[in-house]
């Protein structure tokens, strides 16, 4: 296989096929928790994607050093040092969203999708296609947290976008607001579950559309 | 999990002695370290920064009139309970001078008998006792009634702006379905009935202890030093 397709394929493992949300559902606690706007769930998804790069290109390049029997030890302490680093600068470049963000920062760390591929991918492949699964998987990640965010404050609060000067400054923003009033369940709790499920059916529904649309055009070709 | 072609190159043969795994552990922890105390120092000013603005940042709207001109992160008095204001966390008083007068004291302290936990507010009152205003930091009240509170959501909160001990009268401190002079919300009046029992509470500590409050010699640096002093005179 050559190198383009293959880290084509990467890109689309994680942003569909293998999606660390939607697929593996690695990573559910910051998922569920923040995703009250789209602002947050933006914010934290780079982050995660960040830090998935970062740890991936760092675990890939020190394969040679780490003996299996130390390797968790040592993906902690990269992957902490990672998230570290990204909670000063968040506190430093974006105070705003780092406050509406809070603990879940810091959280990343405790995000499983990080360690499995640290595990499951970087520790057994080179520099170039461990950074290219990280940023995949991060965006598949980060994608997906745009979705539902974007949903529960488009259900919850009738607007979309708002307060994005979080991330990228200026003077507080609304956004587009459609209403006043919302349906407050999206924003509780109980949506997140919601609407994760609903996104998790709605690509069971596309993939089986595609398989069937796929064996319908085999038949047709065979016939 | 299909993960494409394998290239396992990780060190698997042969055993680790514990001093080479320590040795490993050790390099790449260093190297983490740093990485961290770099950041660190890239960052730490302008987090400092930010602090500094977010304080006056979200003490601006409880001070509409009031003139100041000393650096607020200075004049900071964190009291541990039990302390005699609402709340059982430390309260924090920020002391407004001008020209080295007493010009106001803003409190953090806490609303205890709120619906669902405490609610942290913040009470910002001019030396003569008259309230300038009143924000709400935070809670965990009901959405879409207990939040009407939020300075955001309702005007709830203005009622509080230019009253005092004096007007209302002391003994009018209380939500109107209590015989006071506040106004409830509908639908709430446990959330409200807190907050104003926890301002009410407030006031009357900066009464009784006013000059003191602006005389405490506690600054942020400076706690440990005076914890010694204290220890010092037993």
């Amino acid at each position: 296989m050559s190198r383009e397709t293959e880290t084509l394929r990467h890109l689309k493992a994680g942003l569909w096929n293998e999606n660390p949300g939607l697929v593996q559902l690695l990573g559910l606690c910051p998922l569920l928790a923040v995703t009250t706007t789209f602002v947050n769930g933006l914010g934290l998804g780079l982050a995660t994607m960040f830090v998935l790069t970062c740890s991936n290109a760092l675990v890939s390049a020190t394969r040679r050093f780490i003996y299996s029997e130390i390797r968790i030890p040592m993906y902690v302490l990269i992957i902490a040092s990672l998230v570290t680093c990204i909670e000063l600068i968040f506190e430093a470049w974006f105070p705003a969203l780092d406050r509406s963000l809070g603990i879940f920062i810091a959280l990343i760390v405790t995000n499983c999708a990080i360690v499995a591929r640290a595990e499951l991918f970087a520790s057994r492949n080179r520099l170039v296609p461990s950074v290219v699964d990280g940023v995949a998987m991060g965006a598949g990640f980060a994608l997906l947290l745009c979705a539902i965010g974007a949903f529960r404050e488009l259900v919850g609060q009738g607007s979309i976008f708002a307060r994005m000067d979080m991330l990228f400054g200026g003077e507080p923003m609304r956004g587009l607001a459609l209403s006043d009033r919302g349906f407050l369940l999206a924003i509780l709790p109980p949506g997140a579950f919601f609407s994760l499920a609903l996104a998790v059916a709605a690509k069971n529904a596309l993939d089986r559309r595609r398989k069937r649309a796929l064996g319908l055009l085999a038949a047709r070709q065979l016939g | 999990m299909s993960d494409g072609p394998k290239d396992d190159t990780r060190k698997t043969e042969g055993s680790p002695t514990a001093w080479s795994s320590g040795a490993v552990l050790a390099v790449v922890a260093a190297i983490c370290t740093a990485l961290v105390a770099v950041t660190h120092r890239l960052t730490a000013p302008r987090i400092a920064e930010n602090e500094k603005a977010h304080l006056e940042q979200s003490l601006r709207p409880a001070l509409a009139n009031v003139f100041y001109d000393n650096d607020l992160s200075e004049s900071t008095l964190v009291l541990p309970p039990p302390h005699g204001l609402p709340g059982n966390e430390a309260a924090i008083v920020y002391r407004l001078f001008s020209e080295k007068q007493p010009a106001a004291a803003v409190f953090v302290v806490s609303a205890r008998d709120g619906y669902a936990g405490p609610i942290r507010l913040l009470v910002a009152v001019e030396y003569s006792g008259k309230l300038t205003g009143v924000q709400v930091l935070e809670h965990n009240e009901t959405p879409g009634l207990g939040d009407m509170i939020e300075a955001s959501r309702s005007d709830w909160l203005k009622q509080f702006e230019n009253a005092s001990l004096e007007e209302p009268p002391r003994d009018r401190w209380a939500i109107r379905r209590d015989g006071g002079a506040f106004d409830q919300l509908t639908g709430a009046s446990i959330t409200p009935r807190a907050v104003v029992r926890a301002v009410k509470e407030t006031l009357l500590y900066f009464e009784a202890n006013r000059d003191e409050v602006f005389a405490a010699r506690q600054e942020p640096g400076t706690e440990q030093e005076q914890g010694r002093e204290q220890q010092h005179e037993q």
